[in-house]
């Protein structure tokens, strides 16, 4: 996921912090964040996965005029889901966020992504695995890294209901 | 606040429920602030139907994102500098999730006083939905 700019919004990180059922009032209140250590509202540690917002191809959200794969008319807007075995898609295996600073709201971001490692297991209820790593850097408007996020996905050969 | 390197030792531990019967609702409002739209998170009768499984079930990210909270309510904010974990199993609608946290490393990393936590979150059957780890700057 490749973005080119990815503008941190008090108010999108507030909406993401309601979401996440988190009440700090670090994420949403001005005042309280200017007397905190940074002086400004602090995005939460999660929030670099809401740059698919800004990613205009991004694949899990609908598209104006195109089809889409989630359910209308039909139980599926296109004759066959994207991923794997499981007909939605792709699971979500691990994830990490390796910070060199906090983000802060009126950052702007530039996130470049990499492919990375691929690899095979064999499950135990979710037959043959494969597993596939993305790194994504996110730069700030100086050009300095701020966030290292490697996360893997996981295709099953079967539906998974219990992990 | 953040967290001083004395008042806090290795084993030191802390739990916090990160919801309590876990609503649709919110699953949306995850889909709709994180943007990943995946019907698999909000169309049951997709899910169900095209994807095959029981019903809608929550984003692996926002069940990080909750269980963030037993750290960054800990340490105090913008201090977190390393946040990993892996999804065990699947978390559901109406599910209450425990996160807890435990201090297994303090050190000083140059001048910079650090911590190191493991983190386990569970759901109201027992199960393991998460596991990971997390490193802070902590205060001396």
């Amino acid at each position: 996921m490749a973005v080119d700019r990815f503008p941190v919004e008090a108010s999108h990180i507030m909406m993401f912090a309601r979401s996440i059922g988190d009440p700090n009032p670090i994420y949403s209140d001005e005042e309280y964040a200017k007397k905190s250590e940074g002086g400004r509202i602090v995005a939460p540690p999660t929030f670099p996965q809401a740059s698919a917002q800004f990613d205009p191809d991004y694949f899990l959200r609908p598209k104006i005029g195109e089809p889409w794969f989630g359910s209308g008319k039909n139980a599926t807007g296109v004759t066959k889901a994207p991923g794997g075995g499981g007909g939605g898609g792709g699971l979500h295996a691990s994830q990490k966020f390796e910070y060199k600073r906090p983000i802060y709201a009126g950052d702007v971001l530039t996130c470049k992504a990499r492919e990375g490692k691929t690899w095979e297991k064999e499950g135990k209820k979710g037959g043959k695995l494969i597993f596939t790593e993305q790194v994504q850097e996110y730069f700030d408007q100086k050009g300095e890294l701020v966030v290292t996020v490697t996360l893997v996905g996981v295709q099953t050969s079967k539906v998974v209901t219990e992990g | 606040m953040a967290l001083s390197a004395n008042s806090l030792k290795v084993g030191d531990s802390k739990t916090l429920v990160v919801v309590d019967d876990l609503t649709r609702t919110q699953i949306v409002m995850y889909a709709g602030a994180g943007g990943d739209y995946n019907p698999l998170h909000s169309d049951d009768k997709f899910t169900k139907e095209v994807a095959g499984y029981p019903g809608v079930f929550a984003h692996g990210m926002l069940t990080m994102g909750m269980t963030g909270r037993i750290i960054t309510d800990w340490v105090g904010d913008g201090r977190i500098t390393m946040y990993e974990v892996q999804f065990r199993v699947q978390v559901w609608p109406g599910d209450t999730l425990t996160a807890k946290a435990t201090v297994t490393n303090i050190y000083k990393d140059g001048d910079q006083n650090m911590a190191d936590f493991d983190i386990e979150t569970t759901n109201q059957k027992g199960e393991t939905v998460l596991i990971g780890k997390a490193s802070a700057k902590i205060d001396a």
